[in-house]
């Protein structure tokens, strides 16, 4: 019989999870065998755990959504003409919203099944599927685009603030943490396309010309403003902690170089806490933000999820829920599993 | 865009030229380029078109945003210049039976798809069919309802097979439709993109993918490159279209830009040549810094108030009355909106074709008169500053219903109502007035052809969007009247004396009249200010240097 401990929790309690909440049950787990001898559970029986409880979330959340979407006022066909009743009989055979509503959701779930998200109740020459394929992709890149010069960017720049602790490169790059903090993205947005693109003329103001470089870097700086400033304070704090601990006084007094200490030793567990915050921020970053989205003209995914909802598309608004819901159960695990990689406290046993 | 219900007007010999006449104009829809006019080398527009098309596919185009690009795409059998007025397009010429009811067009020899195939007169009967088929389900079957096409109500309502719609080709380029009833204005109707020809081989060969880019054929003065669901939808000019040599513009770029603000940000930004809106708050500034560049025609529409007449006291006439009246309509016009809209005593706007609206006798009067009117009557009525009346005032969120909603529930107080105001988000809003979960609720219409009836019908007791339930005997009797005169005198008469009726019941209290202003850059030439409908058609403008 093997006891199981629960993993040591972040280096530091800024951002961090608390032990007692529910993601840290299916955190890779440290566990004490009958020798007494710590092993860790093995990641295969860690992954089937882990999409043994996703498939139920996953449906309730499907479930929720199908009748939580179905109970707000107005339909997809309501417009400010009153249809015709016979017409309005006519939409609603169409898109079976004639069966009753238990009848509706088989329909659906049918569909689901072999990977159909149905026709899109708004854009009638598109379905789901295609709005989706459309749209991903380049909420995916703007996205990752952003999340990388956040992460690259953010350690550098708290890292450095930690370094110089209380000195002007520590002042500087905390005012301006602050502000990428404070100053929201329908503020950052409009004024980056009024200095950058209306006054100077440098770049173009929206759209998205299949991926061109020129009108990415608008968007994803202002997409990374917002996230690099987070990640920059809470990597300050983080490392002022590490550099402070036993095992880092030690590396100096053997001498070693600071870059070494900084690289090999500081750096990994002073961004645990930074995992922690980006972990769940992702799947939000990668599935697009429908203000940069609308303030940038951007086909992402941002703007068909609110679109779909003032529209009442129930098939887009679903497609969409279940396809963030996914994304966010696997990321999740994947943050899990980098955090069990990255501690070295969790990693006894080997 | 509000549609107008059910209008069944039957027999006017004058609106239109009827009685078996050959009618054959030489106005074409081209653009009309000034002499001594420079072009511009690049003959390239990128207009913002306001939200993403519902569909490209003429019979399930619903909104603004679609049917302008349809318009663009495809040609019906006529079409309008810049005024709106009627000229041919696919058909040359077109003949009327004696008793109004049979409508035979001419097919233009050169009319052709943008694959080269002839438009021929069975692609419209596929249309027609199709517009009113169950299994298309168009929002717009109605359409074709109104004009009364043979059965098309019943094959609506699933009683009858498609089939047999009263439309037929006679042969290859000559195409008929059949009335159960005289419609005077059926031409003007076939403007509309419900009534636009679509190609069945195309359709029928790729089903509902046969709108995009790589499927799309049409037969309008421009073809479809590209699609990208809320980026833009890239248009060609068309060379296989009829009147091409005299079209300008090689490309057009429709942005479906939701926001206002990022809209005017890239058109400032020099991105977009042709706004689809204002914001209201810039407005004045650009008045200031640009003023030859904004553009404001007037609109076939008019904002109310709905009362609740289902609601105490809103049954009470004198309320109502009282409520309009204190409306300062000009200070709404010339202090919040500002952008040129006209106070609104009438419910029919005066951009409306061949009918001037009354002047009412409220509308003659002073603001003062009116404010001290409103107070006697709501004193009348049994209320005052001591026992004010509490109302509860709904609209849809948006900051500019907001400002009209602040400023009129100010000019209430002065008569002792306590107003409540409301917003709601856009669909349930629409839900709580259609299910009469309202006391005041603020409501437009945009008529959808250019004729009173579009207007007025809407306050017959039947009509789907008579949301306060106002039902007068005398108005229904007056409009079903108009429908059955014969002469346009006659029939103004009518339509003036229902305006009277409107001002003495008050059941709705016009606000103003519509316009649509939007930014033009300078070296655009040919845009329309005429055009009510506000039909900008692309192939009417082009580009100066």
């Amino acid at each position: 019989m093997a006891v199981c401990l629960p993993p040591q929790g972040p280096v530091t309690g800024l951002e961090a999870i608390p032990l007692s909440s529910p993601l840290h049950w299916f955190k890779l787990q440290v566990c004490i065998n009958r020798e007494g001898i710590h092993q860790t559970v093995p990641m295969f029986a860690f992954t089937i755990k882990r999409l043994a409880v996703a498939i139920p979330t996953l449906f309730i959340l499907i479930l929720l959504s199908f009748f939580l979407m179905q109970m707000a006022p107005g339909s997809p066909f309501t417009g400010d003409f009153n249809l015709p009743p016979e017409i309005l009989a006519n939409l609603q055979a169409k898109y079976h919203l004639d069966k009753p509503l238990w009848q509706q959701f088989m329909y659906y779930l049918g569909d689901l099944m072999q990977g159909d998200l149905g026709p899109s109740f708004k854009y009638k020459d598109y379905t789901v599927n295609e709005l989706v394929a459309q749209s991903l992709p380049v909420s995916l890149t703007i996205g990752s685009v952003a999340f990388i010069f956040t992460v690259i960017t953010g350690v550098t720049l708290g890292t450095l603030a930690a370094l110089k602790q209380n000195s002007w490169v520590d002042y500087t790059v905390m005012t301006f943490s602050m502000i990428g903090i404070v100053l929201p993205s329908f503020v950052i947005a409009p004024l980056m396309v009024l200095i950058f693109a209306v006054t100077l003329q440098w770049l173009p103001a929206g759209g998205w010309n299949d991926g061109n470089w020129a009108n990415m870097i608008l968007p994803v700086s202002a997409m990374a403003i917002l996230y690099m400033a987070s990640v920059a304070r809470i990597m300050r704090s983080s490392m002022i902690e590490t550099l402070n601990s036993n095992f880092i006084r030690t590396a100096k007094a053997k001498g070693l170089p600071q870059r070494v200490i900084i690289l090999r030793h500081a750096l990994k567990p002073a961004l645990l806490p930074v995992i922690s915050y980006l972990g769940p921020a992702f799947v939000g970053i990668i599935t697009g933000s429908v203000v940069i989205e609308t303030v940038f003209g951007l086909p992402g995914m941002g703007q068909h999820f609110v679109n779909g909802a003032l529209n009442r598309d129930y098939s887009l608004v679903l497609g969409l829920t279940i396809i963030i819901g996914a994304l966010t159960i696997l990321f999740t695990a994947i943050v899990d599993i980098l955090y069990g990689l990255i501690d070295p406290k969790i990693r006894v046993g080997k | 865009m509000k549609k107008p219900f059910k209008a069944l007007p039957i027999a006017s010999m004058s609106l239109l030229a009827i009685a078996t006449s050959a009618i054959i104009s030489t106005t074409a829809s081209a653009a009309i380029v000034p002499e001594g006019t420079k072009l511009a080398s690049v003959q390239e527009l990128v207009r913002g078109n306001g939200a993403e098309p519902a569909s490209l596919d003429p019979q399930k185009v619903e909104g603004t945003p679609g049917s302008t690009v349809t318009k663009d795409l495809f040609e019906g059998l006529i079409t309008q210049d810049a005024d709106g007025n009627v000229i041919p397009g696919q058909a040359e010429s077109w003949t009327v039976s004696d008793d109004n009811k049979v409508f035979t067009f001419k097919i233009r020899d050169n009319a052709k798809w943008s694959n080269g195939e002839p438009v021929k007169a069975s692609d419209f009967v596929f249309a027609f069919r199709r517009a009113v088929d169950p299994a298309l389900a168009s929002r717009y079957a109605w359409y074709m309802e109104i004009p009364t096409i043979i059965n098309a109500t019943d094959i609506v309502n699933g009683k009858m097979k498609p089939e047999t719609l009263g439309v037929k080709a006679l042969d290859d380029k000559t195409f008929q439709v059949t009335l159960e009833k005289p419609v005077p204005y059926f031409v003007k109707m076939l403007a509309h993109q419900t009534m636009f020809p679509v190609p069945e081989a195309v359709v029928k060969k790729f089903g509902d993918d046969w709108t995009r880019p790589e499927n799309i054929v049409t037969n309008g003065a421009f073809t479809l490159k590209d699609w990208v669901v809320n980026e833009k939808l890239v248009l060609e000019r068309n060379a296989n279209y009829w009147n091409d040599k005299e079209t300008v513009i090689d490309k057009v770029t429709y942005l479906p830009i939701t926001s206002q603000t990022a809209e005017l940000s890239r058109y400032k930004a020099g991105e977009l040549d042709m706004t689809n809106e204002i914001p209201l708050e810039h407005y004045k500034s650009l008045k200031k810094q640009i003023p030859e560049q904004i553009k404001t025609t007037p609109q076939l529409g008019t904002y109310y108030y709905a009362f609740n007449l289902q609601e105490k006291p809103f049954d009470d006439v004198r309320i109502r009355q009282a409520l309009s009246y204190a409306i300062n309509r000009s200070a709404i016009t010339d202090y919040i909106l500002k952008q040129g809209q006209i106070p609104a005593y009438t419910f029919t706007p005066q951009a409306v074709a061949g009918f001037t609206p009354p002047a009412t006798e409220y509308s003659k009067l002073s603001q003062k008169e009116r404010d001290q009117k409103a107070r006697d009557l709501m004193k009348a009525a049994g209320f005052d500053k001591s026992n004010p009346l509490k109302l509860n005032l709904l609209y849809n969120t948006s900051e500019s219903h907001k400002k009209v909603a602040i400023a009129i529930s100010q000019m209430w107080k002065p008569l002792g109502v306590q107003v409540t105001l409301e917003n709601q988000e856009w669909k349930t809003f629409l839900d709580s007035r259609d299910e009469g979960k309202f006391q005041v609720a603020r409501a437009g219409w945009i008529g959808d052809y250019n004729e009173p009836s579009t207007m007025l019908d809407l306050n017959t007791t039947t009509h789907g969007n008579n949301d306060g339930k106002y039902s007068s005997k005398r108005y229904d009797q007056l409009m079903a009247k108009s429908r059955v005169v014969t002469s346009d005198e006659e029939r103004a008469k009518l339509y003036a004396e229902a305006e009277e009726i409107l001002a003495e019941d008050m059941p709705i209290a016009p606000v103003y009249q519509y316009v649509t202003s939007r930014l033009v850059k300078n070296h655009v030439g040919g845009y329309p200010l005429n055009n009510v409908e506000d039909n900008v058609f692309t192939r009417d403008l082009y580009i100066k240097q």
